[in-house]
């Protein structure tokens, strides 16, 4: 059974905002929201500085999901956190919840009265009919019901950004690690879906990786 | 004037109370509409180039997934 989850590693991201790009055209994302955004991390130390990109995680226990008071949220079979739109009354209760700040809200009208949320949907659209013109409008494109992954992850230039079942990117991310010998921090993963099993654990320092002379 | 001293004391108490702050969510709460599943759709490999499963068969639309993510793989790509 497949878990959706993103991965971002650190050590590969560029800050290129492809990412960014390709959810904003993708999903012809209004002016003012972005559901992806790429963020600096350990900002201002020298040598610690990394570059991550962010949207929403669909936290295995999502918290914007326990405080919405109109119950709009729902999730996947595969593990996505997705919302109704025509329920939501953007009261914004899910943004102060998150805490990776996905939650956006497009300005709706004069004195910054707020619209409807809009998050990430890890391209897998919302409560209407899949790969429709109300879907497209409401939500964004459907990937996943084109059998496609998020178009972030797939038009990332280093694959930095990875996007798919927990699994499988999980596994492509310690072949790395173990290859590379460092940075096998994942950020936001232990907020996102839970506390480590090993917390601490790291790479063997001098295993000798195949493929490789 | 007893009673109206102990009703005073019990609703003091019940003021020092303090109610859970850490929201859980209840699976079923959800009150939009329900959502399609990807793997009942076409295919469509053809007019949107996306993978090729069994319409239906989650178990076939899960492994058309898995393919395109192992893209994403670059050890087995250039090193098999």
């Amino acid at each position: 059974m497949a878990r959706m989850k993103f991965l971002c590693d650190a050590e590969r991201c560029i800050e290129c905002n492809g990412c960014v790009t390709a959810c904003k055209n993708e999903n012809e994302v209004p002016w003012g929201v972005n559901r992806r955004r790429v963020v600096t991390i350990n900002d201002g130390v020298v040598g610690a500085e990394k570059s991550i990109s962010v949207a929403c995680m669909h936290c295995s226990d999502a918290p914007c999901m326990a405080v919405c008071p109109v119950d709009c949220f729902y999730k996947t079979d595969d593990g996505v956190v997705l919302h109704d739109k025509d329920l939501c009354i953007g009261c914004g209760y899910c943004f102060y919840a998150c805490p990776f700040g996905a939650p956006q809200f497009p300005q709706a009208g004069a004195f910054g009265l707020r619209g409807k949320m809009d998050k990430c949907t890890f391209c897998a659209g919302g409560p209407e009919a899949d790969r429709s013109d109300a879907e497209f409008q409401k939500y964004g494109r459907n990937r996943l019901a084109e059998g496609k992954l998020p178009a972030c992850a797939e038009m990332c230039s280093t694959k930095a950004l990875l996007g798919g079942d927990g699994d499988v990117i999980a596994d492509i991310y310690r072949e790395r690690v173990l290859r590379r010998g460092k940075g096998s921090e994942v950020w936001g993963w232990g907020t996102a879906y839970g506390p480590a099993t090993r917390p601490g654990a790291q790479p063997p320092a001098q295993q000798k990786q195949p493929g490789r002379s | 004037m007893r009673k109206v001293f102990l009703l005073i004391a019990v609703l003091g108490l019940v003021a020092c109370g303090e109610s859970e702050q850490v929201t859980v969510y209840e699976q079923g709460k959800y009150k939009g509409k329900k959502d399609g599943l990807p793997w009942d759709n076409d295919p469509a490999v053809t007019e949107l180039r996306g993978s090729k499963w069994t319409k239906g068969s989650r178990e076939s639309w899960e492994e058309s997934i898995k393919t395109r993510q192992l893209a994403q793989h670059e050890h087995k790509r250039i090193y098999q």
